[in-house]
């Protein structure tokens, strides 16, 4: 919201002039945001100058007349200048821009050749100074109202400053001039005069035009009066065009300017009927659901049963508070009119806006709350300004239709303040902040205060408290840091997550956090089967592109683009990873009970609340692609593989705190991976996720690297870390024996090692396997597995025979599970 | 010749006359120190100190001496076998102090070659800035408490004060979803109804997470962004702990000299409201207040609605955005940085940020 100090200094006596940094911190002190605080004076550049017409020669042979203008600009010789405009004589004083100086929108003024003459500077107009929309001619200022050469700014109004504002949305009293006025008289401790209360005749028993409130809960307060006669040629006057304009209203007509004027001032939005386009008496309701009217923005809508409506016989002409139509709309030659202001049911008014999606100046205004006091205070003033301007007789009656219920007061312990602030108010001080603010302070204990009828924003202890402080200036308030609570500590859940991002990261890979948002192609593109439960997504009703509207119920498609991403970035050998939740919806979507604000819900209603908030498990994805370690002057690089994917789940479940006597992985097809080369990884027996190679088909459908590998987890389904006990270390020395085993080619070497370890006894303490292979010579559709075995006793040096035995007995465990031959036994 | 037959002429007994063992001694000395290199030093040792050699011969003559001679002979022969063999000791200690000078010259290497065989990996700063973040604050006592992010519309806004038609739930430009009742929440606030439903007083929590606002990408803003946000409800508590608390935190992010400044705003949630600034005397383009997030306490209303009584408790909330922090702490100039996931912006933070 933008107003020009000038009219805020007509309602608070502000020192002269003005700092305007110590303005704008003043404002911010008082929560009102300034955007900017601009000196119209510095908007124009340069010299602008009174200057007077000396002599004009009108040259012809051109599109349009032109006249060649000597001007007297206040120096020896007169200045010589090309002009378009012809609403001006000899004689005339005019506003003249010399060369060098620079209109608002950086339209620069120099020496020019224009239509054969040397033009030195440009006579303006009143729209080239951004001070009107008049572009119909240059300004002609009134005769001896200045001296030639003397500086143009003041004698145009071109010497205000104008502060654009941001107003909370709880604070609709300082959506006006009379609200910042009553502002700035606090922080500058200056008097103010409130043109909310100036003096405005009551309603009359006789009404003016016949008017009927049908829902007095939307609207609470009609008033009216009628004015006839009036020119409807007479214009704006200029200091109104140019305060509306600096707010950024366009000017449209007198009676029209005049609403929107007082809007400005007061904070009451208004309106204006053509009261010859009227038929018959008015009805205030409800429309009718259904019901259409074209709005003054040319907008056909079609209203809705909470909207309220002015109707007169020929149905809904206005939307009320809103946007008045177009039928009873001002025109150019309207004589009789009847100006509206009226008090509305912010509720309804927001809704309205936003059904409509009109945000109008008005609409703003009654959101945040318009003081019910105002109509007839807005229609004397709107009446004396038509009058005053255009003649016309203002009809006796006044109509009044006024159901406002006054504000209650609200009981304020003395020291809530104190209490809540933290600072020591005494209850003298905190009377005089409420007093300041308007409100009315009766009682002792408690504080019987009555907010003021443009504060329907105070309703509770808390929001006087908020005054109280406000005022009171939050620099005052002191710095303490609370006594200290005992804490708890991360959850075991948020160490975990920690842990393994840190174990993830030390082993190369890079954190990424994509948006979670994907295509309903992903599913497809990821092979993922009919039945699969991560094809049953939840959909934004209003995604940011139509191409993502799904939530994610798999970390993969938003981590594979990122990978994709960085591809197209010129990395070649990528390892990304990412922990983050996925979303998945429970299968029958109802609506959660109504749960209120008066009070805490009921366990009952919170859990059938939670009940239909979806699964959100974190997970962990990770995907590599290109080398591991790379080439260098030590020999050549590797490339990710399989292997690397699973290795990470297992980095991630040892960071997890489960040992791998618990982890088991374990062959498995599963979209979106080759179906030979995933593993689905399990703790315990239960499933956590899935590593591997990802499917040719899918890396083909997504652009991606051939034998680019990926791995997900449900973090959610890791059992916690258990408190880890200490191993016994023995000292004594440790028995190493070798032995190879030929299988069956398609026997997993995690079974072997599983029969290996299960017979070896408690003297085994490790086994590593540290060959793998397959020939001709040792036979089609086998393979040799070389165990390294490391057997150890706590309280002695192993015999060989003892080591021997238990290698004997884990090569038999193998062999009776496996089939597993010893070689060259 | 020989003098066994005839073991009491200690005249016969040459090889022990005190000229022969000094001329032994010499030439040994002589031989040991002409010895080159290790393996020369091994071939003349058996020459010098072998059973063959002048004082091994030596000594077997001992015996033919009368009684009465063989000490002083026997100590003759001692005295000049020791110092052969010293001067033997002497030369192999030199030699091989040689050798291992000359092997360590030889394995010499260029130790400015690159070694990145092992790429290193890095975690979000992001991550690591929040975490950062909610150490501070367990440091002060505080838990960490985390809610869904698609979220129960009443936890989102009409516990929050947030009415159906406040004008506010108009402006947070939220997502919503084809589930009723649930939106994408647009702070991470319900963290703390949540917190305050399932909790008794005294709380004192911290809330980081994500959250999510209609707002296209651009350099400043995000639709998907991270927040933390604080709440405390106990008794006696007023705006000054607030306050006492930002300042604090502010100075354990930015160091001694930062402080907070606050300006009177509105948010539903909270009563009085305050947005705060702080003042960064680290930020690149000089020392200045930057915007960091909104405070206030409690609103009554929100106590309420959450089951916890606004006569006995109060308490106060605050919140910043992480990106925002990111973003002046660390000189990151544009979102699309922290949100594309280019690995070369992640790399260049490591494991802390």
């Amino acid at each position: 919201m933008k107003l020009s100090l000038s009219w805020l200094r007509e309602y608070v006596e502000l020192p002269a002039p003005v700092d305007a940094a110590e303005l704008e911190r003043k404002l911010v002190d008082l929560g009102i945001e300034v955007e900017s605080v601009v000196d119209q004076a510095a908007t124009i550049k340069g010299d602008l100058v009174v200057g007077r017409v000396l002599e004009i020669e009108e040259l012809t042979g051109f599109k349009k007349p032109i006249r060649f203008c000597r001007v007297d600009v206040g120096n020896p010789a007169a200045q010589e200048i090309v002009c378009g405009a012809r609403n001006f004589a000899v004689g005339d004083l005019v506003v003249v821009i010399l060369p060098g100086g620079e209109l608002p929108g950086g339209f620069t003024i120099g020496a020019r050749k224009t239509y054969g003459r040397n033009s030195n500077g440009m006579i303006c107009s009143a729209a080239e100074l951004g001070l009107s929309g008049d572009h119909s001619g240059i300004i002609v200022l009134p005769p001896e109202s200045a001296t030639p050469g003397t500086d143009a700014r003041p004698v145009v109004g071109l010497d205000d400053v104008i502060v654009d504002v941001e107003i909370t949305p709880d604070r609709g009293y300082q959506m006006s001039v009379r609200g910042i006025a009553r502002e700035l008289s606090y922080a500058y401790a200056a008097a103010y005069t409130d043109p909310g209360s100036a003096p405005a005749p009551a309603g009359t028993d006789q009404v003016p035009y016949e008017i009927r409130i049908e829902d007095t809960v939307g609207c609470d307060r009609f008033a009216a009066r009628v004015v006839r006669g009036i020119d409807p040629s007479a214009p704006s006057p200029e200091w109104m065009q140019r305060r509306l304009i600096a707010a950024g209203i366009r000017s449209i007509s007198l009676a029209v300017d005049i609403t929107n004027y007082l809007m400005l001032e007061l904070g009451q939005p208004m309106h204006v009927f053509d009261l010859n386009l009227l038929r018959g008496g008015l009805v205030v309701r409800r429309a009718r659901p259904g019901e259409k009217l074209t709005t003054l923005d040319g907008v056909a809508r079609v209203l809705d049963a909470e909207d309220m409506v002015i109707c007169d016989d020929s149905g809904p002409i206005s939307l009320a508070a809103v946007m008045g139509g177009e039928t009873s709309e001002v025109q150019p030659d309207t004589v009789d009119v009847l100006l509206e202001a009226a008090h509305w049911d912010p509720v309804m008014v927001g809704r309205t806006a936003r059904r409509h999606k009109l945000f109008s100046e008005a609409a703003k205004r009654w959101e945040r709350g318009v003081d019910p006091r105002l109509p007839l205070v807005a229609l004397q003033r709107a009446v004396e300004l038509l009058t005053t301007h255009a003649g016309g007789t203002v009809d006796e009656r006044i109509l009044d239709l006024d159901h406002v219920v006054p504000p209650a007061p609200v009981l304020l312990p003395g020291d809530l303040a104190s209490r809540r602030i933290g600072v020591a108010y005494p209850v003298e001080q905190v009377t005089e902040l409420l007093g300041q603010v308007g409100c009315t302070v009766r009682g002792v204990e408690p504080l019987e205060v009555t907010p003021p009828s443009w504060r329907p924003d105070l309703l509770a202890p808390i929001d006087l408290v908020e005054e109280v402080a406000r005022l009171g200036g939050y620099d005052a308030i002191p710095s303490v840091l609370p006594p200290a609570r005992g804490g708890r500590g991360l959850t075991p859940e948020q160490v975990r997550r920690r842990a393994i991002g840190v174990a993830l990261a030390e082993n190369g890979y890079v954190e990424v956090l994509s948006y979670p948002f994907m295509t309903p192609a992903a599913a497809d593109t990821l092979g993922l089967p009919a039945d699969d439960p991560r094809r049953s997504a939840v959909r934004l009703a209003n995604p940011l592109s139509e191409q993502e509207p799904l939530l994610r119920t798999t970390l993969l498609p938003p981590l594979l683009a990122t990978l994709k991403r960085n591809l197209g970035r010129g990395e070649r050998d990528l390892a990304i990873y990412e922990t983050g939740t996925v979303f998945q919806p429970h299968l029958a979507a109802t609506a959660p009970p109504a749960l209120g604000v008066d009070h805490g819900p009921s366990d009952e209603d919170w859990t059938a609340a939670n009940a239909i908030v979806p699964e959100q498990p974190w997970h962990l994805a990770a995907a590599l692609t290109g080398d591991v370690t790379p080439a260098g002057w030590w020999g050549e690089g590797r490339p990710a593989t399989w292997a690397d994917a699973i290795e990470a789940a297992r980095v991630a479940l040892a960071a997890a705190g489960m040992t791998p006597d618990r982890v088991t992985v374990r062959a498995a097809d599963h979209a979106p991976w080759h179906p030979g080369r995933c593993a689905a990884i399990s703790v315990d027996g239960t499933l956590v996720g899935h590593a591997g190679e990802l499917h040719p088909s899918v890396l083909s459908a997504l652009d991606l690297p051939k034998r680019t590998c990926a791995m997900e987890l449900d973090l959610d389904a890791i059992p916690a870390r258990p408190v880890t006990m200490a191993a016994a270390i023995s000292t004594f020395p440790p028995a190493l024996i070798d032995v190879a085993l030929v299988v069956d080619a398609a026997v997993p070497a995690a079974d072997v090692e599983t029969a290996l370890v299960a017979g070896a006894g408690d003297l085994l303490e490790s086994v590593r396997l540290f060959d793998v292979y397959a020939s001709s010579q040792l036979g089609e559709g086998l393979k040799s597995l070389a165990y390294k075995l490391t057997f150890r006793a706590p309280d002695r040096t192993l015999t060989v025979e003892e080591a021997v035995a238990a290698r004997d007995a884990a090569v038999a465990s193998a062999a009776a599970r496996t089939g597993a031959v010893l070689r060259g036994a | 010749m020989s003098y066994r037959n005839d073991p009491y002429d200690p005249k016969q007994a040459a090889l022990l006359a005190p000229e022969v063992l000094e001329a032994a001694v010499a030439e040994a000395e002589k031989a040991f120190a002409a010895a080159a290199d290790l393996d020369a030093l091994g071939v003349l040792k058996p020459a010098h100190l072998g059973d063959r050699s002048p004082v091994s011969l030596a000594r077997r003559e001992i015996g033919s001496l009368p009684p009465a001679a063989k000490s002083d002979a026997g100590k003759r022969v001692n005295v000049a076998r020791q110092s052969i063999q010293g001067a033997y000791d002497a030369r192999l200690a030199e030699l091989e102090l040689e050798r291992a000078a000359r092997v360590l010259v030889e394995e010499r290497v260029d130790v400015t070659l690159p070694w990145d065989r092992r790429p290193r990996g890095a975690r979000h700063p992001l991550t690591t800035l929040m975490e950062h973040m909610a150490d501070l604050f367990i440091g002060m006592g505080y838990d960490v408490v985390e809610g869904p992010e698609l979220e129960l519309e009443w936890a989102n806004f009409d516990a929050l004060n947030i009415g159906p038609d406040h004008p506010a739930r108009g402006l947070m430009d939220t997502f919503y979803v084809d589930l009723p009742g649930l939106v994408m929440r647009t702070h991470t606030s319900p963290g703390q109804v949540r917190t305050m439903l399932t909790r008794q007083p005294p709380i004192y929590v911290v809330s980081p997470g994500r959250a999510y606002r209609t707002d296209d990408l651009d350099a400043t803003h995000s639709p998907v962004f991270h927040q933390i946000e604080g709440l405390v409800v106990d008794e006696g508590i007023t705006m000054a702990h607030l306050k006492g608390t930002l300042d604090h935190f502010a100075r354990a992010m930015f160091g001694p000299d930062a402080r907070t400044r606050w300006r009177p705003h509105y948010f539903p949630f909270t009563e009085p409201s305050a947005e705060f600034d702080v003042w960064f005397a680290q930020h690149r383009d000089g020392p200045r207040w930057v915007e960091w997030g909104g405070c206030g306490m409690v609103n009554p209303r929100v106590l309420t609605a959450c089951g916890i009584d606004p006569e006995r408790y109060s308490g106060f909330a605050f919140g910043m955005g992480v990106e925002r922090t990111l973003m002046f702490r660390n000189g990151v100039s544009d979102m699309h940085d922290m949100v594309e996931g280019d690995v070369r912006f992640t790399r260049n933070f490591g494991m802390a940020v």
